[in-house]
């Protein structure tokens, strides 16, 4: 049964046709790859399945149930999370607060009600529990997301989205800007999200690291879903190929 | 499928402040009248000093009852050369036969006024004179140094024999007007003093506290607080206007000292010979903002109608005004001075 | 967590060594009566900075706060004098003016999406303007108690301490509880450190920028019942120099003008810094240039000690 489904997606902006009928498939428990090259509609197509673009037309499907997000936050709230390139961090903030924030405990009784006031305990209790059984190492939940490592950084919003999500967790370009030991670190965890249940959608134009953790490959090129591939049916020259358009592809549309 | 509008940005012309203010009356004074109504420029240090305040309304009225138009403009703030030059300019193009000028800065000021002078316009300075002083027509003026001088005295006479303690709550270092009043002050109480033209401020040392008040009332209470903290047996306040001198008197109030010190400032608005008459000031120098703008007017008409331009230099009075009178001064005795106050009751 | 406590010790430090500064320098300084005097001296340029500090902290600046603060003044001053309204709803009235003025500005930066400096330098002019028209360059005298009842004293031990002075220490409480214990206190933290971020994760940052700016004119009326307490009359002159002075105090307090950085309290100490050298060097006989001098160079190296505390 497909969790997230998406079928003949459009989106222009002006004279650029960005989405071309578009259609996209991920399971649950999986973790589907989405590669293609530059201005292929890679960040288009993600950013229809996490609500930062509504698309001109075409469906979207979520669990069975066909879904219209208005927003980044009606996706969140259906449950899909993304990790965004930049990671959308608040830096001089802490590891605690940056988890919740948005979504900030407030304390029992008249002083969380009436007051407002937020249970900081809760959260940084909560927050640390997420870390620890996602494997990722801190000194401490409330030193500032600023003094963490590139990698240190990633796990925090990999983290944070694994929390929230009933889902999907989308991760955009997650290994972009790591270095080797740090990027293995992340590919690990992306496993154990995995392993929770939830399903991963990964864009990455890394090749070494898209063989070893995607289940599936879809391949994104003008606007339209080229390929899609298990990983363990293609060889990786194939699937650039694919990418580039120096082979045309005959298993397009769905397949396993 | 619902659809996001776009956000649009709007760019707005840049806004700059200084220019706005000095043009701003320029676009409100078209005359419907026929084009031979003469044009008359006044441009004053700042728009929001009440002294100046008064000093345009007068001259509205005076230019109003001689069937001229006046417009007025001014400076962003005290010392804003720029502006004012600026205006000089646009009341050029205006056509303005006669500018009246309360220069910020008396040198910086004096291009400006020749160019348009050698337009063949009369050009006269009102309250503050340039430097050198025939860099205009003529000068109506206040002579702030008299001024510090006639409550200097005052104030000499009343303390008598008692030594004193001077505490002096200034303008803004640099200043003229506020550096001729001190030093006039200085000199009429019988201290070593600078003469007119210096810009610094003496301290002989019997001034125990000297510090600056930019004329406002709440930074002049602020200042006579340290300096009574300082020095609790002040017994002499010399404040560079009334507002000050109004700051002034509230901070001594709230220390229980007012009886038994005297404030003396310069001014003569209403508002602050009517505290001389309640006791809260013991003694202010008039000047005559009015008068100058009646004056100014009047010399302006003149010329545009017989092409005699005025010169020289009219001291438009200073008048000391106190409650108790000191036989060595003489002085205005307050309640007669509010019939010849300015600005609101 | 260190970077923190570092970037509060330092202004709270420097406020330490100046009052033992002075207190060494005079005997006077450090009685009960001259620091409940500087305390009422900071009390409107500190109540400003409360909203000052909000605005910075969201990454923006309020230029226009002392005019706005001079607008209430004659505002709430005008309202009860001369229109003869009740003392009560002549305040009320020149709050909702300063209010509607910070509303104008968070329109003017969220909906028209003009920067803050450019945005409060066109209102802080036509705030001015609208003083001087609506007062005739008059000062507005002969108040009634109740608007100039904050100026009144309380007495502890033998020290009369201004109700306007604990009125702001109270401000400076409520707010920092704001700040620290409520969801909208951390977003405000949120939008000025990555505002991208604060969006997408959930946060109406155009509804809490227009909330703040609002807040900003609200503290800007607050003040201006403190300026009429501490001076007794409504001053159209009043609010020139204050608009840099809250930046000033912000600045030595701690805050990044970057936004996302700062505490409330900060910016409490900063007022203090700047009116305890005020009062110190008057008290010592020093002239008023210096103490202009004084207050830039503590500027850049309070900007300085933060720069350095950050990398260490």
């Amino acid at each position: 049964m497909m969790v997230l489904e998406a079928r003949r997606l459009v989106k222009r902006y002006g004279h650029v046709t960005a989405l071309d009928g578009a259609d996209f498939e991920v399971r649950a428990g999986e973790i589907m790859a989405v590669i293609g090259d530059n201005g292929a509609g890679k960040s288009s197509l993600i950013k229809a399945l996490s609500g930062a673009t509504i698309p001109d037309s075409g469906e979207i499907w979520l669990d069975g149930a066909c879904v219209h997000f208005r927003g980044p936050i009606d996706a969140r709230r259906a449950g899909i999370e993304t990790v965004y390139q930049d990671l959308a961090l608040a830096p001089a903030m802490s590891i605690a607060e940056n988890v919740f924030l948005g979504r900030e405990h407030r304390r029992a009784g008249l002083a969380g009600s009436f007051l407002r006031l937020i249970d900081r305990t809760s959260m940084q209790r909560e927050a640390e529990e997420q870390l620890r059984h996602l494997g990722i190492g801190i000194r401490s939940i409330t030193q500032a997301v600023e003094t963490l490592s590139g990698g240190q950084r990633q796990g925090i919003a990999v983290a944070r989205s694994a929390a929230f999500a009933q889902h999907v967790v989308i991760l955009d370009e997650p290994t972009a800007a790591l270095g080797v030991k740090e990027s293995g670190m992340v590919l690990d965890l992306i496993k154990r999200v995995r392993d929770r249940g939830l399903s991963v959608i990964l864009i990455s134009h890394n090749m070494p690291h898209v063989f070893e953790l995607a289940d599936r490959i879809h391949i994104q090129r003008l606007g339209k879903r080229a390929a899609l591939v298990r990983t363990n049916e293609i060889a990786m020259s194939d699937a650039v190929a694919v990418m580039t358009g120096a082979v045309q592809s005959s298993t397009s549309g769905a397949s396993g | 499928m619902l659809i996001s509008l776009p956000m649009r940005t709007y760019a707005l012309p840049r806004l700059a402040p200084r220019r706005l203010l000095a043009v701003l009356p320029l676009l409100f004074a078209c005359s419907p009248k026929g084009d031979d109504t003469p044009v008359i420029g006044l441009i004053t240090k700042t728009a929001s000093n009440p002294f100046f305040v008064k000093m345009k309304e007068g001259a509205e009225q005076a230019a109003a009852a001689q069937g001229a138009t006046l417009i007025a403009a001014a400076g962003r703030s005290d010392g804003d050369n720029a502006g004012q030059v600026t205006a000089i300019e646009n009341l050029v193009a205006a056509g303005a036969k006669a500018i009246l000028i309360s220069a910020s800065d008396a040198k910086a000021i004096v291009p400006a006024i020749k160019k348009a002078r050698d337009a063949g316009i009369l050009v006269i300075a009102l309250d503050s004179p340039t430097d050198p002083v025939d860099a205009a027509d003529a000068l109506f003026a206040t002579d702030n140094y008299r001024a510090g001088v006639l409550i200097g005295a005052y104030a000499k006479a009343r303390l008598g024999a008692t030594p004193a303690k001077i505490a002096t709550l200034d303008l803004i270092p640099g200043n003229p007007t506020g550096a001729q009043r001190h030093n006039g002050f200085l000199s009429g109480f019988g201290l070593p003093s600078y003469e007119k033209s210096r810009n610094e401020l003496a301290q002989p040392p019997e001034v125990v506290c000297m510090t600056d008040t930019m004329g406002d009332q709440a930074k002049g209470q602020t200042a006579m607080e340290n300096c009574l903290q300082a020095h609790p047996d002040i017994n002499v306040v010399y404040t560079v206007n009334e507002p000050s001198a109004a700051g002034a008197f509230n901070a001594l109030q709230k220390a229980g000292k007012h009886k038994g010190v005297l404030i003396v400032s310069v001014d003569g608005s209403c508002r602050g010979v009517q505290h001389v008459v309640d006791g809260a000031l013991t003694a202010t120098a008039q000047q005559y903002p009015l008068r100058m703008a009646e004056l100014g007017v009047e010399a302006a008409m003149a010329f545009i109608k017989t092409g005699k331009k005025t010169s020289g230099y009219v001291d438009t009075g200073v008048q000391l005004i106190a409650k108790d009178s000191v036989a060595a001064v003489p002085s205005l005795a307050a309640d007669k001075a509010l019939g010849l106050c300015w600005g609101d009751k | 967590m260190n970077v923190r406590r570092l970037a509060f010790a330092g202004p709270l430090v420097a406020l330490l060594l100046a009052c033992t500064f002075f207190a060494l320098q005079s005997p006077r300084f450090l009685t009960g009566a001259n620091l409940s005097l500087v305390l009422s001296q900071v009390m409107v340029v500190g109540v400003l900075a409360i909203g000052q500090t909000l605005v910075i902290l969201t990454g923006g600046i309020d230029l226009a706060c002392g005019m706005i603060m001079a607008l209430g003044s004659i505002s709430m001053s005008m309202l009860a004098v001369k229109h003869g309204w009740h003392p009560a709803m002549a305040i009320a009235g020149g709050m909702s003016v300063t209010t509607l003025a910070g509303m104008l500005n968070g329109l003017l930066v969220t909906r028209i999406k003009l920067p803050p400096f450019i945005v409060t330098l066109g209102t802080m002019n036509i705030a001015f303007a609208a003083t001087q028209l609506v007062s005739r360059a008059q000062t507005v005298t002969d108040l009634p108690p109740l608007l100039t009842w904050l100026g009144n004293s309380v007495r502890v031990g033998n020290t009369p301490i201004a109700y306007g002075a604990l009125a702001m220490l109270a401000l400076y409480a409520l707010v920092f509880v704001l700040l620290r214990e409520t969801a909208a206190g951390r977003h405000v933290y949120a939008v000025g450190n990555n505002s991208e971020a604060a969006r997408l994760a959930g946060i109406n940052t155009n509804r809490l920028l227009l909330s703040v700016y609002m807040l900003s004119g609200l503290f800007a009326g607050i003040a201006a019942l403190l300026s009429i307490a501490r001076t007794g009359v409504g001053d159209p002159q009043s609010g020139q120099t204050e608009n840099l002075d809250t930046v000033t105090a912000v600045v030595l307090g701690g805050t990044s003008l970057f936004g996302g950085r700062g505490l409330i309290v900060g910016s409490l100490v900063g007022a203090l810094i700047v009116g305890v050298f005020r009062n110190g060097l008057t008290l010592m006989g020093v002239s008023s240039v210096y103490q202009i001098l004084v207050t830039g160079v503590l500027v850049i190296l309070a900007v300085a000690t933060d720069q350095w505390s950050r990398k260490a």
